[in-house]
């Protein structure tokens, strides 16, 4: 869905099989990592985020069915107002606000499409939904350097080692928002759930594409 | 519960479900049944937490075309309101209001200034008033 990949998407224009694939990886990776972000939202948060973060994929996974036979763009749409209903938290209406706001760009777009604006868009949307800016210690901190790879139309593998580099870059931060805020300085030294999760599901999404249409 | 009252309803939301229910019961033997009111509290498994859902289906019965004022606790409290806010549509979400003031109180002084009849931009002043 990103970086030169994305570009092989469209042109073969997205189907069943990607969205039920990117479903279903996105699920998978969160099913395997969530005792891991809860831990880490022990640290520094309620302790969660890895249960919501499940909780959500689930009911992605649930709806695969109605999903899959949507233009990608309504996809999306569908797949973060049902994150919004379903995580909980504060991660919900985030990750939701980027989905709803990428389909909706996406469903505006005339002629070819531009995803690196899109994610920008969306991305923004996220900053003011949760009042949050870069060095903040939140997802943030991760969407906005995969963007900038985008961008810079890194490829695929590119874009995830650096989702990653970005997420364990969160350790150094002091947070400014969310429960971890409360913890001022103490909240240095862990890595953000919401930066790791997202890392997490860059990766797999870059992991699934590179799959599916091979350089 | 609800009589159809032009009073503006009070919805409190709380990561826990024990204290939405128990800031409602304070406000209900505050004002009685003359403010719509209600409460979301957990997350969708009935955990700690909040959900944009649940606070959603709490704005639906409480509402009164006076207007919405919410209280919350936490963050994600906030966030989930904003969103469950916006779901309501272009129509009614310019009623709902999240107040910055504290749950109890908040949800308390708001009820029993809105059992007067007062506008909703009356009833969130007067919850605010309390904030630092």
């Amino acid at each position: 869905m990103i970086g030169e990949g994305w570009k092989k998407v469209s042109v073969v224009s997205a189907n069943a099989a990607l969205i039920g694939g990117l479903i279903e990886a996105c699920r998978e990776v969160i099913a395997a990592n969530a005792d891991h972000l809860s831990e880490l939202d022990r640290a520094i948060g309620d302790g969660d985020h890895g249960t919501n973060m499940r909780r959500g994929l689930e009911a992605v996974y649930a709806e695969r069915n109605r999903l899959v036979q949507l233009p990608l763009p309504k996809a999306l749409e569908e797949t973060g107002l049902t994150l919004v209903m379903s995580v909980g938290g504060a991660a919900g209406p985030l990750y939701g606000t980027l989905l709803i706001e990428i389909g909706r760009q996406l469903a505006g777009a005339t002629g070819q499409i531009d995803f690196a604006r899109a994610l920008e868009h969306a991305i923004d949307a996220v900053a003011r939904r949760g009042r949050a800016s870069p060095g903040d210690k939140t997802l943030l901190d991760v969407l906005y350097p995969v963007h900038a790879e985008v961008v810079r139309r890194a490829g695929l593998a590119g874009i995830s080692e650096q989702a990653e580099r970005a997420a364990s870059l969160t350790s150094g931060m002091k947070a400014m928002r969310g429960r971890a805020a409360f913890l001022g300085d103490r909240s240095v030294g862990h890595v953000d759930p919401g930066a790791k999760s997202c890392s997490l599901l860059t990766a797999a999404i870059c992991r699934f594409l590179e799959e599916q249409c091979p350089a | 519960m609800n009589p159809k009252s032009a009073n503006v309803g009070i919805v409190i939301v709380s990561h826990s479900p024990l204290v939405a229910q128990g800031t409602a019961d304070m406000v209900r033997q505050m004002v009685g049944d003359c403010v719509p009111l209600a409460w979301s509290g957990g997350n969708a498994e009935g955990g700690l937490g909040t959900h944009a859902a649940g606070i959603l289906a709490a704005i639906e019965r409480a509402w009164s075309d006076a207007g919405i004022a919410v209280f919350v606790d936490l963050g994600g409290a906030e966030t989930n309101s904003e969103m469950a806010i916006e779901m309501l549509g272009e129509s009614r979400s310019g009623r709902v209001i999240i107040c910055n003031a504290p749950l109890v109180e908040g949800a308390v002084i708001a009820a029993a200034e809105a059992s007067g009849g007062a506008a909703l931009a009356r009833v969130v002043a007067t919850a605010e008033e309390l904030s630092p």
